[in-house]
């Protein structure tokens, strides 16, 4: 007995060890990432200048010098990323009033998972559509150039980051005290002016943790904005650089990796973007999760 | 002067409310409408069973790809969620696990596909192959399979865990014979929805694991690059010419058929085996 008992208090000890690895390896993964991309991106920065990298305005990665200057994949991903969450974070927070405010319940029910479906669909199905079917379509009614541009990636990953945005917002919303609305309305307003003036408000971690995932999730979308944003490596201009071609840091890896030599410049380059990519996601995404628990979203 | 009084501008903003909601479930329905309309009439069995020229040999290496992938993640997505919810007390180390995840999953795809491309491909010698796309992916649908896993087992009731503890088990027997079950709905829900997920993406296996060939169509070994369906469209729509609009179609359709079946599956699973449960 007292030999069966230590058998078994010994295997206890032997699965909790794994399972508790199984848990750290999620951290040791994280490290992992970071430190394969910075040890793959650092021989760029021996090889330029950190401001020729980060501020120059040409990206020739096989002209004769190459240049690497990332300034033009850097706005180009901003104005794809701006444009989507202009469109997305109105479109979002409106749908998740709705769904927690004012929707009859039966029609929630309808709303939620169909918004959902918007993220199921793959990133190459967005894009194989923008190409062949949106972008000449818009560019034929908003007479431009081409069919391939800045706004219509941002349209795309709009709808992408939705169900996302919705959920999150939405979940902020709900954990706002019953209490907090039925003193607004008991002091006579409406149940509009008590949306906006309290809840909202009241909801605004949440809301803005929704919309830093939203820029997480536009900025290292890769297919979609590698099919439909035109590719041209080029600064874009004011506003109307948003029916322009651009080109973004994820498309750029995307399109080249396959295509540079191992362990060239224009490798290590690639690798340095990535970095990059890893280093604003790696920032949103903890900023928001930080927001996230300050509203009380996650139930621990 | 006020335009509206607050009775109105209640009636407005809820207009402009249920619009909002109408433009946000247009699209999905014109997508499903676009692509059975367009895809509907260049699907045929042919086109599906065809290895020369058809969509066999990406729906074999797309079947491949995700199963492995799902070989390699779910026991250690769930280990993960079993260790957060049943065995860890909350502290710095939990703190950073569920950071972890979440920057796990956070961090873009293409970037998967550079750490994929840098580690199983380059340093691990698997290159360019099934196995390292595999790996690949694994990585990228692990949060996903933790966090869901975790819902699953946060909705087992505690009494379930008390009245084992209470008979004498051991912990882990607690976990493996009463709370693991009745997790079990949830749990599979969440693997299904990841292998969804990494059927669809294109990213991360670009350069891990994909090709485009039309003499070598099946892998002979998980060393060997494979076709994909993600992969198969995105070359079809952006580099080979001459595919017909039909088969363009009709490849996004299986796709998207794919990806929608295994949502729809995960769906009607959570419910069926839901009412299963007794409390």
């Amino acid at each position: 007995m007292h030999v069966k008992g230590r058998a078994i208090a010994t295997w206890e000890w032997f699965v909790e060890s794994a399972i508790r690895l199984a848990g750290i390896l999620a951290i040791i993964f994280v490290l992992l990432i970071f430190a394969f991309l910075l040890r793959n991106a650092l021989p760029i920065f021996r090889q330029v200048p950190v401001g020729n990298l980060l501020g120059g305005r040409f990206w020739r990665p096989t002209s004769e010098p190459a240049q690497f200057g990332m300034l033009p994949l850097l706005l180009g991903s901003l104005y794809v990323t701006l444009g989507a969450l202009l469109i997305a974070v109105p479109l979002g927070l409106s749908c998740a009033v709705f769904a927690s405010e004012v929707a009859p319940a039966r029609l929630r029910e309808v709303l939620k998972p169909l918004i959902e479906l918007l993220a199921a669909i793959p990133s190459v199905v967005y894009g194989f559509l923008g190409l062949l079917l949106l972008g000449p379509w818009l560019a034929n009614v908003l007479n431009l150039p081409v069919g391939q541009f800045a706004a219509l990636g941002s349209l795309l990953l709009a709808l992408m980051a939705l169900p996302m945005i919705v959920s999150i917002a939405e979940d902020a919303i709900r954990a706002v005290p019953v209490a907090l609305r039925h003193n607004s309305l008991a002091l006579g307003a409406t149940r509009w002016q008590t949306i906006i003036k309290v809840v909202v408000p009241a909801a605004r971690s949440g809301i803005i943790a929704a919309s830093l995932l939203g820029v997480g999730r536009a900025i290292g979308e890769t297919m979609t904005v590698l099919m439909v944003t035109g590719n041209a490596a080029v600064i874009p201009q004011g506003l109307v650089g948003f029916f322009r071609p651009v080109r973004t840091m994820t498309a750029t890896i995307a399109a080249e990796m396959g295509e540079s030599a191992y362990q060239s410049s224009h490798y290590y380059a690639l690798f340095a973007i990535g970095l990059m990519l890893f280093i604003i996601t790696f920032v949103t995404n903890t900023l928001a999760d930080v927001l996230v628990r300050r509203a009380g979203g996650v139930k621990t | 002067m006020k335009l509206l009084n607050p009775q109105q501008t209640e009636k407005l903003a809820f207009a402009v409310l249920w619009l909002a909601a109408a433009l946000a479930v247009l699209p999905i329905l014109a997508i499903i409408a676009v692509m059975v309309y367009r895809g509907g009439s260049g699907l045929s069995g042919s086109l599906l069973f065809r290895v020369e020229a058809g969509l066999l040999p990406a729906i074999v290496g797309t079947l491949l790809l995700v199963g492995l992938t799902a070989l390699f993640a779910a026991p250690l997505g769930i280990a993960a969620a079993i260790y957060l919810r049943e065995y860890a007390r909350n502290g710095p180390l939990v703190r950073l696990i569920r950071l972890a995840v979440v920057n796990l999953a956070g961090v873009p795809s293409v970037v998967y596909g550079l750490f994929g491309l840098a580690l199983f491909v380059t340093l691990l010698h698997f290159g360019r192959s099934l196995l390292a796309g595999a790996c690949t992916l694994s990585l990228l649908v692990l949060p996903l399979i933790i966090s869901t896993s975790e819902e699953a087992l946060r909705q087992v009731p505690r009494g379930l865990r008390e009245a084992s503890l209470a008979l004498g088990a051991t912990k882990w027997q607690t976990v493996r014979r009463v709370v693991l079950p009745n997790a079990l709905p949830g749990i599979i829900t969440g693997l299904i929805l990841s292998i969804s997920r990494a059927a669809g993406e294109t990213a991360p296996i670009l350069f891990t694991a994909a090709f485009f060939s039309l003499t070598h169509p099946f892998p002979k070994s998980v060393f060997d690059p494979i076709l994909v369906l993600p992969y198969q469209l995105f070359v079809m729509a952006t580099e080979v010419p001459n595919v017909p609009s039909a088969t363009k179609w009709a490849t996004a359709l299986v796709l998207v058929l794919v990806v929608l079946g295994l949502n729809l599956l995960a769906i009607i699973l959570r419910t069926r085996l839901r009412g299963l449960q007794r409390w």
